[in-house]
């Protein structure tokens, strides 16, 4: 019997390996890439509880929505403020972007 | 759908997006790891399925594979030097992230089989878009307005970030 217990833990992994990515990753491209694998664990929560402990809400489901919108926000500013900088730069390494270090 | 096929695709679409996800990380090459984001979208648009949202799954394909996983891949393609197999790098913080990351993973596992879950009573709604409209413009309607502002001021200033500032 699949339970609410299963889903749980596939977006525990999935959120576990966007967060590896975040720290190890040095293309900001790929930055980019682990945040988005991290909102879909996030989003896999969100509709496994509005399932399994709200059934009759969808509370869950608007939630997860919302969740996608910013998302889709986030990554279009994301990848705009990238572009800029690869003009400016012709990098896009994270390690060399550090010109607003003290 | 019997119980032993919807174990099978559970698993199966778990193995499916966890495998893809694991490409995403650790991929030399970045568009493959674009094209194993996009795989496990498309997984996790299964399980929605498999949680009865079906709305929800069609979204996260329209939206994530459609929309944000293409543009992931303009934007590899747009910031990389000709040559592709070493474009995914990792730095040195290998041993601290996988520490970090195996903390994490611990207490959430200790978390979710220590809990008990109040399972509700599984209640089999015919439409749930039906439910999800009425909830989203009615309960919600202000934040859905909220985000719909979001959007735009994403739009303008993406648009503006990118074109640069100087030139007009």
């Amino acid at each position: 019997m699949i339970g609410l217990e299963h889903f749980l833990i596939v977006a525990a992994g999935l959120f576990g390996l966007g967060l590896y990515g975040l720290f190890t990753k040095r293309n900001t491209v790929a930055v980019l890439m682990s945040i988005e694998l991290m909102l879909n664990s996030v989003n896999l929560n969100l509709v496994a509880f509005s399932r399994f402990i709200v059934s009759d809400t969808f509370t869950g489901h608007v939630f997860a929505i919302f969740n996608i919108a910013v998302a889709a926000a986030e990554v279009a500013v994301g990848l705009a403020m990238i572009f800029s900088i690869y003009r400016d730069r012709k990098t896009v390494n994270v390690d060399e972007l550090d010109w607003m270090k003290w | 759908m019997g119980e032993l096929s919807y174990t099978a695709a559970f698993y199966g679409l778990a193995v499916i997006t966890l495998a893809a996800a694991s490409g995403v990380i650790f991929k030399r090459n970045l568009v493959h790891s674009a094209l194993c984001l996009a795989l496990t979208f498309m997984g996790v648009a299964g399980l929605y399925i498999l949680l009865e949202a079906d709305f929800l799954a069609a979204v996260q394909i329209l939206v994530y594979t459609g929309a944000i996983a293409v543009m992931l891949v303009i934007g590899v393609m747009l910031t990389q030097r000709p040559d592709m197999t070493q474009s995914n790098p990792g730095n040195n913080l290998m041993i601290p992230a996988a520490l970090v990351t195996g903390a994490l993973l611990a207490v959430a596992g200790w978390a979710i089989v220590g809990t008990r879950w109040e399972a509700a009573p599984a209640v089999v709604s015919e439409n749930s878009l039906a439910v999800i409209a009425k909830v989203l413009f009615r309960d919600y309607a202000v934040p859905f307005e909220a985000v719909a502002v979001l959007l735009l001021v994403a739009l303008i200033g993406a648009v503006t970030l990118a074109k640069g500032a100087d030139d007009k």
